[in-house]
């Protein structure tokens, strides 16, 4: 039973990664013109350009900053980390506010679904090339970082992949609320959602330093979990609570994604 | 599948959004190698049947069968042997008329190297091979139809669906598209197509079905229907020197029916002339007369009550 069903369901799965895998191919062509890598390149600035201002700036009165385990590292490497899972969430949610664009004004989906490729083919196939763009910021901010000594070679290495979760994550959310975006001023409501996430996930100063109510609030949103995730690893403090977060951050990776096949199957398939 | 099965079957098919039903309980076979045809104004539920034979659109109600498997439950299957030409172009704008084919090649799973030698081939039967690395944006309506009929066969469907293929295009373009399709046709390619106007079903139906709010009205090739629902001949009259319905009394008997449009009246009759002569007879003086022969147009003006024109 099993030895018969097994090939089949890898068959199966196999073929939908092959789709996905082309509606990725089809946004690869795309960014080979022109226009795209300005786009592409203009996201990596933002967190840059606050790591500099914020982190060296306002280090620049803090100095040192005690971890957990009683080591003392720069604020700029407490800052850091958090502008990393920033960027990562920023390349996702872009593209996944792209999805908007595409689904409802070019279209691009009606002839998409005209074909093998199935909704949730569709969304994970954005997924992929969202993690294709939020995975670039990751490795050069890491870069930048490793260069600045803000953390070392090895844990940089450790935290890359670590990004491509936190990317595949917001990813997979941003998807799920593309879906439901009708109008630009939606688009204003999710920036600043995305703005406060960026200010009050734990990423200038300790989750813990809340007043208890907003703290659990702040626990309870992703950004978070990204943020303590990749700060435990760049700054090389292991503990079971990275466990907690990436799981955190794979469920809403999925859950995304499932609500968003869902939905633009729903929306286009009338 | 077995051969006599017709690769499409709806009995009873139904399509309702809400409250509003689009698609009101329709049965009909299509053969391997036919070319058929929807004719019907628009809002008939034409496009919304073609969405249901496509598998993008649930069917509400019925049976629907397409190349022997059910839509809902194998929809993507069927969508593997299928070729879409939708009614609204969508072409992806931010790519080439190349990349558009072989982009598209990829959502079948045809191997790139297959897929560019196909773009090639198919770029150069729709005639578009000086534009084949520009962008689509910059196209003419012409060519930008002629490309999404490309990209309907990239993959060597089984089934050509086209929803109003040459609807908004200018005369020179529609009979390009119209000797392709004819050439797809030669080629055993099963056409089916939704069209409002008539000379494009008698061009290149084999058989088609009139549908009007949801129904299909009629059945059958168009010599068929323009055999049982007109007349040989159709005199068309004007008069510039009193109203038209005036003249509906006056002209009575003459031919077998009568048709009072706003601008003029149709006689149908078996022998055209021989009408006219009547009409001569009765001292009655058309400001302009026109003999021809019946069309798809009067077999829809006589199921309808009204003409295809909207």
């Amino acid at each position: 039973m099993v030895t018969l069903l097994l090939p089949r369901l890898a068959a199966r799965a196999d073929a939908r990664v092959r789709r996905a895998a082309a509606v990725t191919g089809r946004n690869v062509a795309a960014a080979r013109h022109f226009g795209y890598w300005w786009a592409l390149v203009s996201g990596f600035f933002e967190p840059v350009l606050y790591l500099l201002s914020i982190g060296l700036g306002v280090g620049a009165l803090i100095k040192t900053f005690t971890l957990p385990d009683g080591r003392t590292i720069s604020y700029a490497a407490f800052v850091a980390p958090a502008m990393l899972a920033a960027s990562a969430m920023n390349g996702a949610l872009t593209e996944a506010m792209n999805m908007v664009g595409k689904m409802r004004y070019m279209r691009l989906y009606d002839a998409v679904l005209a074909t093998p490729v199935q909704p949730f083919e569709v969304a994970l196939g954005e997924l992929m090339w969202g993690l294709v763009r939020g995975s670039s910021y990751s490795l050069a901010f890491l870069v930048m970082m490793v260069g600045m000594q803000l953390t070392t070679v090895g844990w940089a290495l450790v935290a890359f992949p670590a990004t491509v979760i936190v990317g595949f994550a917001f990813g997979g959310l941003g998807m799920a609320v593309a879906t439901y975006v009708r109008s630009w001023q939606d688009f204003d409501y999710v920036m600043v959602v995305q703005f406060a996430l960026f200010l009050f996930s734990g990423t200038f100063a300790p989750a813990d330093s809340y007043p208890w109510g907003v703290q659990v609030l702040v626990q309870v949103t992703p950004l978070y979990h990204g943020v303590e995730l990749l700060r435990g690893l760049t700054t090389g403090t292991l503990n079971w609570g990275l466990l907690g977060h990436t799981a955190y951050l794979v469920a809403l990776a999925s859950v995304g994604l499932t609500i968003a096949g869902r939905r633009m199957g729903r929306l286009l398939c009338r | 599948m077995s051969v006599a099965e017709p690769l499409i079957a709806a009995h009873g098919l139904v399509k309702r959004f809400g409250d509003f039903t689009a698609v009101a309980g329709i049965d009909l076979e299509v053969r391997a190698g036919e070319a058929f045809g929807f004719l019907g104004p628009n809002g008939a539920g034409k496009s919304s049947t073609m969405r249901m034979i496509g598998c993008v659109s649930p069917p509400t109600g019925g049976t629907l069968r397409v190349l022997g498997m059910d839509p809902v439950r194998a929809g993507s299957a069927i969508r593997a042997r299928l070729g879409v030409c939708p009614q609204q172009d969508s072409l992806d704008p931010e790519l080439t008329v190349r990349e558009n084919l072989i982009v598209y090649a990829r959502y079948f799973g045809i191997p790139r190297k297959v897929a560019r030698q196909r773009a090639d081939e198919l770029i150069e039967f729709v005639q578009l091979t000086e534009r084949a690395d520009d962008t689509v944006e910059p196209l003419s309506g012409g060519m930008k139809r002629r490309l999404t009929i490309a990209r309907a066969l990239v993959n060597e469907p089984a089934i050509v669906l086209l929803d109003e293929p040459t609807t908004g295009l200018d005369p020179q373009a529609r009979h390009l598209v119209w000797e392709r399709l004819f050439q797809l046709k030669q080629r055993g390619v099963t056409l089916v197509l939704t069209t409002h106007y008539m000379d494009e079903a008698e061009q290149l139906c084999d058989r088609l079905v009139v549908m009007d709010g949801g129904k299909i009205v009629a059945e059958g090739s168009p010599r068929q229907l323009i055999e049982r629902y007109s007349t040989r001949e159709v005199v068309e009259l004007r008069f510039a020197e009193a109203a038209l319905d005036t003249y509906v009394g006056k002209l009575e008997g003459i031919g077998e029916r009568l048709e009072l449009l706003p601008d003029r009246i149709l006689l149908y009759a078996a022998d055209g002339d021989l009408a006219v002569a009547a009409v001569a007879d009765r001292a009655l003086r058309p400001s302009s007369v026109l003999v021809r022969r019946s069309g798809l147009e009067d077999v829809f003006l006589h199921l309808t009550g009204r003409t295809l024109v909207d």
